[in-house]
């Protein structure tokens, strides 16, 4: 499991650690049912507070995103949680939010990214398929 | 941490209106601390605040002139056997005595401590890569920083205290320290006490702050509430201003025209409202970061 903190930006590093394991969860490369770090092994991991992890860890259960089992640890929630694809969405929502930003600043409008979208897949489905060449 | 463990037996450290001057120099002036039980505090200042003069009273080496200092609920200038016994300590300067070999300072240093764990020591001197026949003369600098904090560690205290553990080294070996405190803190009940100038660090092991300025402790609370109380907002006003307009609560301002910035300490609500009084809108708020409070409380002084 990788996660990065910054500690400069101001954002709580708890709150750094719960996002970051929402974004590995809602895009799936943390599995439902995958077992998470201990508290103490992330906490040495991260050289941070173990009492900024177990917060963290927490509130990610009280959210339903992972869930403590007896006697074991902590593990990523069974899929159908209600919460997947909500929060799916709006991490979708927030990069969409940032491309458009982006995009309008370097003077381009919403048809202009629309058609780079669908460029864009286009060719990642040409290229999954192996049918490069015709360009 | 609640505010039911702050209080009584549970306090490791307890400074009430500490005062102490070196010949006509004010060191420290009126300094109340309290440091709970299991709590992991960090101390920021800059060169010359206070923070090493402050350390010296916990271990004994200074005593208060006017004021009171108890460690463990005893003064550690009258105790300091008693108390010493229980502190690891890793000093600025780490100095340890340059002639005698790696194993022979653990060995003397042994003999100090009645709870020190020979085989806790030598895990710690092969996890840190410590040639037991070398001189402290030739060790680096890193090595001797880790030597030193194999021997705050050692005889497992309740209570550690290090003074800036990491200035001046590499990022290998200040991060065997940083995890060396991770590990300190994950074992039931231990109390950390460091000061540093990197605030990154402070931010990531401190559940509790202290900035220490000119020998005055300005701000001491959890990390969390610290946060809580510090905020930085941008307005948008209806019409231009040559200079920022004069906003409740802001330490600091920068920007021009219709939109200014402000880093501001109080109350979210009461900012809110503040702006709101102004006829103003607030187009972005952000938190501060440890480093821009720490900025915002010194200008405040």
């Amino acid at each position: 499991m990788q996660i990065h903190i910054q500690a400069h930006d101001g954002v709580p590093i708890y709150l750094q650690v719960m996002q970051q394991i929402k974004y590995l969860v809602a895009s799936g490369r943390l599995q439902p049912g995958e077992e998470l770090p201990s508290i103490r092994t992330l906490a040495e991991q991260l050289l941070v507070n173990p009492n900024t992890i177990a917060r963290a860890y927490r509130e990610l259960e009280t959210a339903g995103v992972v869930e403590k089992r007896r006697t074991a640890g902590t593990f990523v929630a069974d899929s159908g949680s209600p919460l997947a694809r909500k929060e799916r969405l709006k991490l979708l929502n927030e990069r969409i939010d940032q491309l458009l930003v982006e995009a309008f600043q370097m003077g381009f409008d919403l048809q202009d990214v629309l058609k780079l979208v669908q460029q864009s897949e286009l060719a990642t489905n040409q290229t999954k398929k192996g049918e490069r060449g015709h360009e | 941490m609640s505010e039911a463990q702050v209080s009584g037996s549970s306090l490791v450290v307890d400074i009430q209106r500490l005062t102490r001057t070196f010949g006509d120099k004010k060191a420290l002036h009126d300094v109340s601390l309290q440091i709970p039980r299991g709590s992991v505090y960090g101390l920021i200042g800059s060169n010359g605040a206070g923070k090493t003069t402050l350390i010296k009273h916990l271990l004994g080496s200074h005593f208060a002139q006017s004021g009171q200092v108890r460690v463990f609920g005893v003064d550690p200038a009258t105790h300091p056997a008693e108390v010493l016994a229980r502190i690891g300590y890793m000093s600025e300067n780490r100095e340890i005595p340059s002639w005698m070999r790696v194993q022979e300072i653990m060995n003397y240093t042994q003999a100090f401590f009645p709870s020190w764990d020979a085989r806790y020591a030598e895990e710690l001197r092969q996890m840190f890569d410590l040639d037991p026949k070398e001189k402290v003369a030739n060790l680096s600098r890193g090595q001797t920083a880790r030597t030193c904090l194999l021997l705050a560690l050692a005889h497992r205290p309740d209570f550690l205290v290090l003074d800036e553990p990491s200035s001046g080294l590499d990022p290998v070996v200040r991060r065997d320290i940083l995890a060396a405190i991770v590990r300190t803190i994950t074992d039931e009940g231990r109390t950390v006490l460091f000061s540093s100038h990197l605030l990154d660090e402070v931010e990531r092991l401190a559940d509790r702050i202290a900035i220490v300025h000119e020998g005055r402790i300005l701000l001491d609370d959890a990390l969390d509430t610290i946060r809580d109380s510090f905020h930085r907002l941008t307005l948008r006003f209806e019409h231009p201003h040559a200079e920022a307009p004069r906003m409740i609560g802001a330490v600091s301002q920068e920007g021009r025209g219709d939109e200014w910035t402000y880093n501001c300490r109080g109350e979210r609500d009461q900012l809110i409202e503040a702006a709101k009084t102004l006829h103003a809108q607030i187009v972005q708020e952000t938190p501060l970061s440890l480093d821009d409070i720490y900025a915002c409380t010194i200008h405040q002084a």
